[in-house]
């Protein structure tokens, strides 16, 4: 299986998509001359014309809001907002009609589109553009969420959105574009509203998304040799949650930690240490732990930066307490924990 | 419905400068009278529909908000008579009359407001949400501006399935005065113009953003100018002259369908009422009533057509009557439907169905334990 970056799995969805069905357009800004702020796009506007390929102006609410009603008309717009940020200028047309359209009028009319978009911090661009503001979608009736970790998963979740009839907000992130994976050559399509069990364990499940995902795979690795074996659940898509593939992980494993890159409060990981009181409660041998972003506007000086997003140290002393707070001993060293 | 009037650049009709408001005094010498009534019967309609709503709304038969067009027949009627039907229609929240012009039945849009399953959008939008995919109605819209960007992106959506022509399809996205100082205004106009979409946008101006003049809201308040920085041509016509406003309405469209250009129409009309049915519009002066109720499209009309012995009082009446029983019939259609049902609720959460997508009520929980 051939191995390739995140970015060249989006890229390559996306020209599969293009190919495939002729009502598959491009919407966003620098997406087309410039080949995209993070070159998501590059190769395509060469490929397809203008007339698939749409460079907008500065308007994210009038762009947005065009795909839209290009979509109720049977096109399938497939919107770049350059990074998450900006799409709170958009929300007007992301909350109260994207998601709103199809339910409000009966039925009528679907809204197949996506909105892609890169979040994220750790890359000193300061408040305003380092956030992960996931849940402000996820918190959503009408939308479709999905929050890809792996380059195979970028592909096959945007191959599923791309093809369904809902919206889809499509969450990327800034440090996943470099990373690299095995993805299948052919059409090989998620399913959206499933989470994976990324790596299956014993002792504790770690439940997280997006680029936390690496993280979690990285700290699962690393605590195997201490003869650890985590369960990592990666959830793939927030909205609609998989809320009964958490529970499973953790009914076996009795230990629960969420990774989140958001912010601690009414996060994702609220809503799966919710979940888990509700379908795993007698089966958690201590709380569930949260590991999440330091509360404040996201600083530009890098130790501070560092020092408010979650890393896989924060993950290991987390998981270490956990540990220690239900009396856990390994057995014997490296023989835990299998990659699937 | 009126007979579907042709283009005006078929007919060699020059563009007009803008109107003055006020009663154009006769009418056309090559109207059809047969048209003509047809006209008054479309507006007496909305007029007797919309005054059987706030009744309705007063009797807890109608809920949430409700906005009439009491006041703006000519308007509807006249904008809705220059569309063919091939063409898609945005609306805001002020929508009943353009669903009834656009072709839905008295009873599924009466229906609608009463929330009941038969309801032109199945009970699920209310007063501000008529739509209609077979009369090409796409909405209207409970946001002020809301409905431009998607309106907006419909005319790019066109421009891969037809080309410029007598036959094209072109969207019209009706507004409010109040939505030319939004956002989404300047940024959907920038966008049909960069990318030269068929679209026409209509402004109504009914002369308040619910109680805010215009004059006290808009830099430029002759809003027909204000899409003179993206280089669309404006124009004001008289919004109580039915005739004034479809060939207003006329030349617009076909800047859109023959050039595939965005064409901007302001039509200056007047809120006989409040905002919405609850608004007793204590802010309105005297004088401002007067001039309303002096411009009031019916009466107007009314007169004007027996003046021109195109209609005697018993046609008249006829017409009337006409317009009562059909709004009866909606009522007791509306009345007589059933509501839509608890086990419904789900139903339309999603086009595609999704693994996992959340169906508990208030209290439920949201894991069954095994």
């Amino acid at each position: 299986m051939p191995v390739i970056t995140y970015r060249q799995a989006l890229n390559d969805a996306l020209r599969a998509e293009l190919t495939r069905d002729k009502s598959v357009i491009l919407l966003g800004e620098e997406i087309g001359i410039f080949e995209g702020s993070y070159k998501i796009t590059a190769g395509l506007l060469d490929e397809f014309g203008p007339e698939r390929v749409l460079d907008t102006p500065i308007a994210e609410e009038g762009f947005v809001g065009a795909a839209i009603g290009a979509a109720m008309l049977g096109m399938r717009p497939v919107v770049e907002i350059m990074t998450l940020n900006f799409s709170l200028i958009a929300m007007d047309q992301i909350v109260n009609h994207a998601a709103k359209i199809y339910g409000m009028f009966g039925g009528q009319t679907p809204v197949p589109l996506v909105i892609r978009m890169p979040g994220g911090g750790g890359q000193q661009l300061a408040a305003t553009h380092s956030q992960n503001l996931e849940v402000w979608f996820a918190h959503v009736p009408g939308l479709k969420v999905v929050a890809p970790a792996t380059p195979a998963d970028a592909k096959a979740l945007l191959l599923a959105a791309i093809r369904d009839n809902d919206p889809v907000i499509f969450l990327e992130n800034l440090s996943l574009y470099n990373t690299k994976g095995e993805v299948p050559d052919g059409d090989d399509v998620a399913e959206i509203g499933k989470a994976a069990v990324a790596r299956e364990g014993t002792d504790l499940t770690v439940i997280s998304y997006s680029r936390a995902t690496t993280v979690a795979l990285e700290v699962a690795r690393q605590l195997a040799g201490e003869g650890i074996s985590i369960e990592v659940v990666d959830l793939r898509s927030l909205r609609p949650l998989d809320r009964e593939t958490v529970c499973a992980s953790v009914r076996k494993t009795s230990r629960a930690v969420v990774l989140e890159d958001d912010w601690l409060s009414y996060g994702v990981g609220a809503e799966i240490s919710a979940t888990l009181m509700e379908g795993a409660f007698d089966y958690l041998d201590a709380p569930v732990r949260r590991v999440a972003a330091a509360e404040v506007p996201l600083p530009y000086a890098k130790p501070l930066e560092r020092a408010a997003l979650p890393d896989a140290n924060d993950l290991i002393k987390v998981i270490r307490e956990l540990l220690d707070a239900t009396s856990f001993s390994p057995p014997a060293a490296g023989t835990a924990g299998t990659s699937t | 419905m009126a007979e579907r009037r042709k283009s005006a650049a078929a007919r060699g009709k020059e563009p007009a400068a803008p109107a003055k408001t006020g009663d154009s005094g006769h009418f056309p010498a090559d109207e059809p009278p047969e048209r003509l009534l047809g006209y008054y019967a479309d507006m007496v309609l909305i007029r007797k529909f919309e005054l059987s709503a706030d009744q309705m709304y007063k009797r807890a038969k109608i809920g949430g908000y409700c906005h009439l067009n009491l006041g703006e027949e000519a308007t509807v009627v006249g904008l809705m008579d220059a569309l063919q039907p091939s063409d898609y229609l945005f609306t805001n929240y002020r929508d009943h009359g353009y669903a009834l012009m656009r072709g839905m039945t008295p009873g599924a849009v009466m229906a609608e407001l009463f929330g009941k399953s038969t309801g032109v959008s199945k009970g699920r939008g209310g007063s501000m949400h008529m739509f209609d995919t077979a009369t090409r109605m796409m909405g209207g819209y409970g946001i002020v501006g809301g409905q431009l960007p998607p309106a907006t992106g419909a005319a790019l959506a066109l421009t891969y399935r037809s080309r410029p022509g007598p036959d094209a399809e072109v969207v019209m996205c009706q507004m409010g005065d109040g939505t030319t100082n939004i956002g989404a205004f300047h940024e959907s106009l920038n966008l049909a113009a960069v990318w030269n979409l068929p679209i026409v946008y209509v402004i109504v101006n009914n002369r308040l953003g619910m109680g805010t003049t215009v004059e006290a809201a808009a830099g430029e308040p002759e809003l027909y100018k204000r899409g003179c920085s993206y280089r669309i041509p404006g124009e004001r016509v008289d919004g109580t002259d039915v005739v004034a406003v479809r060939e207003g309405a006329g030349r617009a469209l076909d800047r859109a369908r023959l050039e595939r250009k965005p064409a901007l129409l302001e039509v200056m009309s007047y809120r006989l009422r409040g905002h919405s049915v609850v608004d007793p519009a204590r802010y309105r002066s005297a004088a401002d009533v007067e001039t309303a109720q002096a411009a009031d499209p019916l009466p107007l009309l009314r007169r004007r057509l027996l003046a021109a012995g195109l209609m005697d009082e018993a046609r008249a009446q006829d017409i009337e009557s006409e317009a009562d029983k059909k709004v009866a019939a909606a009522v007791a259609f509306a009345d007589s439907s059933p509501d839509p049902t608890p086990d419904q609720l789900f139903d339309y959460a999603y086009a595609s169905p999704v693994a996992n997508a959340a169906h508990a009520l208030p209290g439920d929980p949201a894991v069954v334990i095994p």
